[in-house]
């Protein structure tokens, strides 16, 4: 939803706090998650992730979220699934090449950034091409056991 | 021009220390002249002599030629196929490789196909959307980006092992590139987009056509508040429009090309448009020429590739250096 996804980014800053402050309280849940099993959580997860996500940011559901590092736009709505910035296609008005009724992705990620702190740095972050096995996966529990072994 | 460890055409140069490709193209970036690049149009055919002799159009004019892949998303022969040619003649050649129409697999096999076949240079492309083409119906690929296939490449020269981790016995020696837009929006962030491009391996940059030389200006003022041009070629794209009418269509059909107004008021103005537009990039290669930081400029004269001697020519961007050319048979 348009209106949603706007909101989204105008709303970055306290989107990001938000994300933070829940990655540290599901790393405090972590010995309970994992006594349940990553496993067996992964799909429940990702449901719950799918409405919150898809509902604020229109989340393609990838299972390797950078909502963090795009001022909180989803890369995934781009018609070229770009994850690493604009294309050249973008129209003078900012709107997408493919789709001209839609406000390219990365123009608001741009702005989204703007609002993060500090602003700009983390869209410098090369993102490695996508996971095709992950998605439908949740990307929270990911972060999660990134963060506990960054191999892993 | 040619070098004196010149091999026999169809073979490559020695690479030089501090190089990373058997090519002329970055031996000419190296050495510090102003190189002109051109792209050639690809036919709609399977016949050689029809890539030879549209080749022929550059012959000392031109350091290096891109094989464009399927731009405008219109099938055409492939970068690779015309790459393969003309490399055999002794053309230092660009392929150029899209997301569009390929997934990581078969993007890494025609990096070593390539390689193998004297490529020295390789473009990295996003790539347009199936929609502006011939074949909107097409399902677009795009596993990858441009700056995720940038780092690939990378991987596969410099870790000489594919992105899987399986190793290469050897790895593709290849200089390389990726495009740039400073006259798309979101503006202020194109010149974070080239420092990434450039992170993730970019060493020499073309740009979308330069119609406008006040932007090209406040990017080129911001890449180097960054250093970016010290780490990496800059060959701005300029061409030559054919009428106002071309120029009005061009500026509402093509994705990503910036006309300015006065353009196209030029043209319109003018009692020969075609000769007023070869005098409008003319006169942008000699103001490109001028700003600091700028390496050479990148020719795309669709339709006009006939016209590229006269333009090379004309603008003097090569002083007295003429470029290398086939050896007469």
């Amino acid at each position: 939803m348009k209106a949603a996804r706007d909101w989204s980014v105008r709303h970055a800053k306290g989107l990001h706090r938000l994300y933070a402050m829940l990655e540290s309280l599901l790393m405090l849940l972590d010995p309970l998650l994992r006594r349940i099993g990553y496993q067996r959580l992964d799909k429940p997860f990702a449901r719950i992730e799918g409405w919150v996500k898809g509902f604020l940011f229109d989340s393609q559901s990838c299972g390797q979220c950078t909502l963090g590092e795009t001022g909180m736009a989803c890369p995934m709505n781009c018609p070229k699934t770009l994850r690493n910035g604009p294309c050249g296609g973008v129209r003078q008005n900012g709107c997408c090449e493919v789709k001209p009724e839609m406000t390219c992705v990365w123009v608001k990620a741009w702005e989204g950034s703007q609002r993060l702190d500090p602003p700009e740095q983390a869209l410098q972050i090369i993102q490695m091409p996508v996971d095709a096995r992950l998605k439908g996966r949740s990307s929270w529990l990911r972060a999660l056991r990134l963060r506990r072994e960054p191999s892993a | 021009m040619s070098f004196s460890d010149e091999p026999l055409a169809g073979e490559n140069l020695p690479i030089l220390p501090g190089h990373h490709s058997p090519g002329r193209f970055e031996r000419v970036l190296r050495a510090g002249h102003f190189a002109v690049t051109a792209e050639i149009a690809p036919p709609d055919s399977a016949d050689p002599a029809e890539v030879y002799a549209r080749a022929q159009d550059f012959d000392g004019y031109v350091d290096a030629i891109n094989a464009t892949d399927g731009s405008g998303a219109n099938c055409h022969m492939s970068s690779m196929g015309i790459c393969a040619l003309l490399t055999r003649r002794g053309y230092a050649m660009i392929l150029q490789m899209s997301c569009r129409d390929r997934n990581r697999i078969a993007m890494q096999g025609d990096v070593l196909g390539a390689a193998a076949m004297g490529v020295a240079n390789v473009l990295c492309l996003t790539g347009d959307g199936v929609q502006s083409g011939d074949h909107p119906e097409a399902k677009p690929v795009f596993d990858l980006d441009s700056i995720s296939a940038l780092s690939m490449v990378r991987h596969l020269r410099d870790e000489s092992a594919f992105l899987s981790g399986r190793s290469i016995s050897s790895p593709p020696p290849l200089f390389m590139g990726a495009a740039a837009n400073p006259f798309a929006p979101p503006i202020d962030f194109r010149p974070h987009r080239l420092a990434k491009k450039v992170a993730a391996g970019a060493q020499f940059i073309q740009t979308q056509y330069c119609f406008d030389i006040e932007r090209l200006k406040t990017f080129m003022a911001k890449v180097r508040d960054r250093g970016l041009h010290e780490k990496v070629f800059i060959l701005p794209g300029v061409g030559p429009l054919a009428s106002a009418k071309s120029a009005e269509w061009i500026r509402t059909h093509v994705a990503g090309v910036h006309i300015p107004d006065s353009v196209i008021k030029r043209l319109a103005g003018a009692k020969d448009q075609k000769q007023e537009g070869v005098d409008l990039c003319i006169e942008l290669m000699q103001q490109i020429k001028e700003i600091e930081g700028v390496s050479g400029v990148h020719l795309m004269a669709y339709r006009q590739e006939h016209r590229i001697g006269e333009i090379v020519t004309k603008s003097r961007v090569l002083d007295s250096r003429e470029p290398w050319r086939p050896p007469a048979a």
